[in-house]
C-alpha cells in the first residue's frame, strides 16, 4: 500500500461474523498512515445472519464509498460461500483471502438448496482455517482477528501499526485472545 | 484535526458544534447512530422518544422555547411525525429546528423505499442533502442557520449510503449559544384556522424567497468541465457521478428543495446534453421539466434501488453490465441463534396460526422453515390488522394472533390495544418482550428502566399497561419454555375477548459473553425435529446433524424439541 493508487477491498461474510470490525480496523490503519479512506457498512436487518458486504477504499481523494463489480483488488471473505457469491466483484488479477469455514444458509438447513461443492477450486487466492485457529486462540469469536492477521501479512501492511489498529477497536478483556488469533492468522499465509 | 466518521456521527458532531441543546429520536436504521452519538455529548439533552411524532414535538417545543434542536428518524418514521411536521412548517421556529431523515434506497432494512423529498415538498419544508460525512457535518450546521434565517424547520436528508459510510471529517469546536428569547406569540404558534390561513401565505412566500436566494447559496455549485455532458445531482449520487464521469460538468445541489431554477436553467443551457441523476423519485427532474428546462432523467435511470458509479456508466455511456453473481444458495437474514423470539414462532408455526406481524427483528419469523407470518406493514399495525381479521370473520380469532415487540408496542401498539378493548374485538396479542429495541442495535425504551444516557428511570410495566386499558387476560411466559408458551397461546385463543401474552426474555445479544456451544451426541436419530426451529447453529451436513459452536448460544431450545436427549449442554 505504498503507492498512491486506490486499493479497493471488499469484505464479505455472514452477519455477526465481525465484518464491520474488520472494515473499521482497516479504516483506522489507513487514517493512521495518512491516507484518504472511505468505508461503507451494512447495519440493521441484514446483519441478522444474512449475507453481508462492507467496502473499504483506501487511496487519495476517494469519491464513491462503494466498490463496483469487477473493481475489488482483494476480497476478504469470512465464509467460503460468501466469497463465491461476490466473486464477480473481483478485479482481473485480484485475489481472494478466505476463511475455509462453512456456515449453512437457511435454505441449505431446510433442504431447499445444497451447499455448493468445490468452492475452493473456484477462488483465486488463499484459504485460512480461521475457525480452527480461533479455537486454538481461545474462542470462535476471534476468527475475525485470525483473518485480519492473514490480511496484514498478505497485503504487506505494517504489522505493529495494523495490530494496534485492531487492538484499539476491541473490548480490553479480549485483547490477549485477539492478539494470539492475529499472530496465528499472520503465520498462516 | 481530521477524523474518520460515520455519516450519522458526523451529523451528531455538526449538531453539537452548532450548539444544539435538545435531541430526540426513535431508533430506525439507518438513522439510529445520530442520536446514539449525540447522547455522548454532556452539553446536549438527548432522549429516545416513544415514537417519531413525540420526538418531533419535543424538538419543536425546544425550538419554540429558544433552543436549537435536532430530531432524527428513518424515512418511514417521518410518516409518523408528519402531523407535527406539516404544521411546524406553518409555525416556523425560534431556535433552529433540524429534522435528520434517512432514506433507504435498495431497502436494506425497511418496509418500503419511499422518498423523503416528496414529503418535504408536501410539507413545504426545505431539504439539504449531504454527499459524505464531511458534508453531513457542514450541512447540519448550515441547516440550523437556514432554519433560523427563514423561520422554518429544515430537513437534512440522508440515504443509507451516506448515513452508514465513513469518511474523513474536520473537527471544530462547539459554539455555545444561549436560548433565544421566547415571547408568547399566538398568531405564530397557535394554529387555529384564522392564524393558519395567514401562515399559509407566509409559508408560500418563504418557499419562493428561499428558491430565489438559493441561486447564490455556496452549497449549490457548478463544477465546470466539458460542454458535451452536464449532470445535475446531489447527495451520495454526486460521488458516483464524479467517479463515473470525470469529464462531465456537474451542478451539485446541496439544497434539493426548493430549487434554484435560474442556476439550473443556466447550467442546462451551458451543456449539449443535460442529465438529472437522482435515486428513487424523479423529484428534481419533475420540477426542472415543469420549468421548461430540457433534461434527461428517469428515461435512463431506474426509480428503484441505489445507484453506483457502475450504474451511471451503464446508463449514461452505454457500458456493458458487470458480471453476474454466482448461482449459489441465497443467505437471507434469520433470527439469531438463541433468539428468544424463536420459541414463540416455533409454537405459532406448529399450531399453523395466522400471524399478523410487526416491525422488528421478529419480522424474520416469516423466513422458512418457521414461515410464521401473514402480514407486516408498519410500526404498530399488527394489533389493528388482528382486529380487522376478527371483524371480517368472527371465526378468525381462534386461528390468528398479533405479534409485536416491546418497543414497537410502546411506539404505536398501545392505541391498537385500546381499540381492541373499546370495540369488543376478539384478539390475541403476543408482546415479544426482549427488553430492548433489538433490530436497530439495542436502544433503551420506556420499559427498560434506563434512559438513553443509561440513567435509571421509571420502568413501564407492560402487563400493567395492558390491564389499565381494560385487558383482563394478561399472562407472562418464558418463550424458551416451549410447553408453557404453547399452552399460554392456546388459552388466549380460547378466550372470547382480548388476551395478551407477554413472551419475556432478554435479547441474546445483550449478554456479551462467550459460549462453548452445545454438542450433538450419539443418541441422535436424525429425525430432524430440531431443524424445524430454523436455528442457524444447527447444521444438517454430511456428518449428520451437528451444532456450529461458533454460532450456538446455549439457549437450550433444541433440547426442548429433541425427543432422544441427543443434545449435550447445560443452559446457564
Amino acid at each position: 500500500m505504498s503507492e498512491k493508487k486506490t486499493v479497493d477491498i471488499l469484505i464479505v461474510g455472514v452477519g455477526g461474523q465481525g465484518t464491520l470490525l474488520a472494515s473499521r480496523v482497516l479504516g483506522k490503519y489507513a487514517t493512521d498512515i495518512g491516507r484518504d479512506v472511505k468505508l461503507s457498512e451494512v447495519h440493521g436487518m441484514a446483519q441478522r445472519g444474512g449475507s453481508v458486504m462492507t467496502y473499504v477504499r483506501i487511496g487519495e481523494d476517494i469519491a464513491s464509498p462503494i466498490i463496483d463489480e469487477g473493481g475489488a483488488d482483494l476480497i476478504l471473505a469470512f465464509e467460503k460461500l460468501e466469497a463465491l457469491r461476490y466473486l464477480h466483484y473481483l478485479k482481473k488479477g485480484g485475489e481472494v483471502l478466505y476463511s475455509t469455514q462453512e456456515i449453512m444458509p437457511m435454505p441449505v438447513v431446510t433442504g431447499a438448496a445444497e451447499y455448493p461443492k468445490g468452492i475452493e477450486s473456484q477462488l483465486p487466492g488463499v484459504g485460512v482455517d480461521a475457525l480452527g485457529l480461533s479455537l486454538e486462540a481461545g474462542n470462535a469469536k476471534s476468527a475475525n482477528a485470525v483473518m485480519l492477521g492473514a490480511l496484514c501479512k498478505k497485503m504487506g501492511l505494517d504489522r505493529e501499526k495494523f495490530e494496534n489498529a485492531l487492538l484499539s477497536c476491541i473490548p480490553p478483556k479480549t485483547i490477549e485472545m485477539n492478539r494470539r488469533a492475529f499472530a496465528l492468522g499472520y503465520a498462516a499465509v | 484535526m481530521k477524523k474518520l466518521m460515520l455519516g450519522d456521527h458526523a451529523v451528531a458532531r455538526g449538531a453539537w458544534e452548532a450548539g444544539v441543546k435538545v435531541a430526540a429520536a426513535y431508533p430506525g436504521t439507518p438513522s439510529t447512530e445520530i442520536t446514539e452519538e449525540i447522547a455522548r455529548f454532556p452539553e446536549v439533552y438527548s432522549e429516545w422518544s416513544p415514537n417519531e411524532k413525540v420526538a418531533l414535538e419535543v424538538g419543536l417545543g425546544a425550538s419554540i422555547k429558544g433552543a436549537r434542536a435536532i430530531v432524527s428518524m428513518k424515512h418511514v418514521g417521518l410518516n409518523v411525525a408528519c402531523d407535527p411536521l406539516f404544521t411546524a412548517s406553518y409555525t416556523g421556529v425560534n431556535g433552529g429546528l433540524v429534522i435528520a431523515v434517512a432514506d433507504d434506497p435498495s431497502v436494506f432494512s425497511s418496509q418500503n423505499e419511499q422518498d423523503t423529498r416528496l414529503t418535504a415538498v408536501s410539507a413545504k419544508v426545505p431539504v439539504l442533502e449531504p454527499s459524505d460525512s464531511a458534508e453531513a457535518k457542514e450541512f447540519t450546521k448550515y441547516a440550523f442557520e437556514l432554519s433560523e434565517k427563514y423561520d422554518t424547520p429544515v430537513i437534512l436528508r440522508l440515504t443509507t449510503r451516506v448515513a452508514h459510510s465513513q469518511s474523513l471529517v474536520e473537527l471544530e469546536d462547539r459554539k455555545e449559544l444561549g436560548l433565544r428569547p421566547y415571547e408568547k406569540n399566538i398568531p405564530k404558534y397557535v394554529m387555529m384556522p384564522a392564524n393558519a390561513r395567514v401562515k399559509h401565505v407566509v409559508v408560500e412566500e418563504r418557499t419562493r424567497k428561499l428558491s430565489e436566494d438559493s441561486e447564490t447559496f455556496p452549497i449549490n455549485r457548478v463544477e465546470k468541465k466539458g460542454r458535451s455532458l452536464g449532470v445535475i445531482c446531489s447527495g451520495g449520487v454526486y460521488q458516483y457521478v464524479k467517479e463515473a464521469l470525470p469529464d462531465a460538468s456537474i451542478l451539485k445541489l446541496g439544497l434539493v428543495y426548493p430549487l434554484p431554477i435560474g442556476l439550473i436553467r443556466k447550467f442546462a443551457e451551458s451543456v449539449d446534453r443535460c442529465i438529472v441523476a437522482e435515486e428513487l423519485a424523479p423529484h428534481i427532474e419533475t420540477i426542472v421539466k415543469a420549468a421548461g428546462i430540457k433534461v434527461e432523467g428517469k428515461e435512463i435511470f431506474p426509480l428503484e434501488g441505489e445507484f453506483s458509479a457502475k450504474l451511471i456508466r451503464e446508463r449514461v455511456l452505454g457500458e456493458a453490465p458487470g458480471g453476474a453473481c454466482a448461482n449459489v444458495p441465497a443467505r437471507p437474514p434469520v433470527l439469531c441463534a438463541g433468539c428468544p423470539h424463536r420459541g414463540v414462532f416455533y409454537v405459532l408455526s406448529k399450531l399453523k396460526l395466522n400471524v399478523l406481524g410487526d416491525i422488528g427483528c421478529y419480522t424474520l419469523g416469516a423466513v422458512p422453515p418457521l414461515s410464521a407470518m401473514d402480514a407486516v406493514v408498519c410500526m404498530g399495525a399488527s394489533i389493528g390488522m388482528a382486529i380487522g381479521f376478527d371483524k371480517a370473520d368472527p371465526e378468525a380469532h381462534s386461528r390468528s394472533v398479533a405479534v409485536i415487540g416491546d418497543s414497537t408496542f410502546i411506539h404505536s401498539g398501545i392505541t391498537g390495544l385500546i381499540d381492541a378493548v373499546y370495540n369488543k374485538a376478539k384478539v390475541t396479542v403476543i408482546i415479544l418482550d426482549n427488553r430492548t429495541t433489538g433490530m436497530t442495535g439495542h436502544q433503551d425504551h420506556p420499559a427498560t428502566g434506563k434512559t438513553i444516557k443509561k440513567e435509571d428511570t421509571y420502568e413501564l410495566d407492560l402487563a400493567e399497561v395492558c390491564r389499565a386499558v381494560g385487558v383482563k387476560d394478561v399472562c407472562t411466559v418464558n418463550p424458551n419454555d416451549l410447553a408453557a408458551t404453547e399452552s399460554a397461546v392456546k388459552a388466549a385463543l380460547a378466550n372470547e375477548g382480548v388476551s395478551v401474552v407477554i413472551a419475556k426474555k432478554p435479547c441474546v445479544l445483550l449478554k456479551k459473553r462467550l459460549y462453548e456451544g452445545f454438542r450433538v451426541n450419539e443418541k441422535c436419530k436424525k429425525c430432524k425435529a430440531c431443524l424445524k426451529l430454523g436455528c442457524p447453529a444447527i447444521v444438517n451436513g454430511k456428518d449428520g446433524i451437528t451444532i456450529d459452536v461458533s454460532l450456538c448460544t446455549e439457549c437450550g431450545l433444541c433440547q426442548g424439541v429433541c425427543k432422544f436427549g441427543a443434545i449435550d449442554g447445560e443452559v446457564k
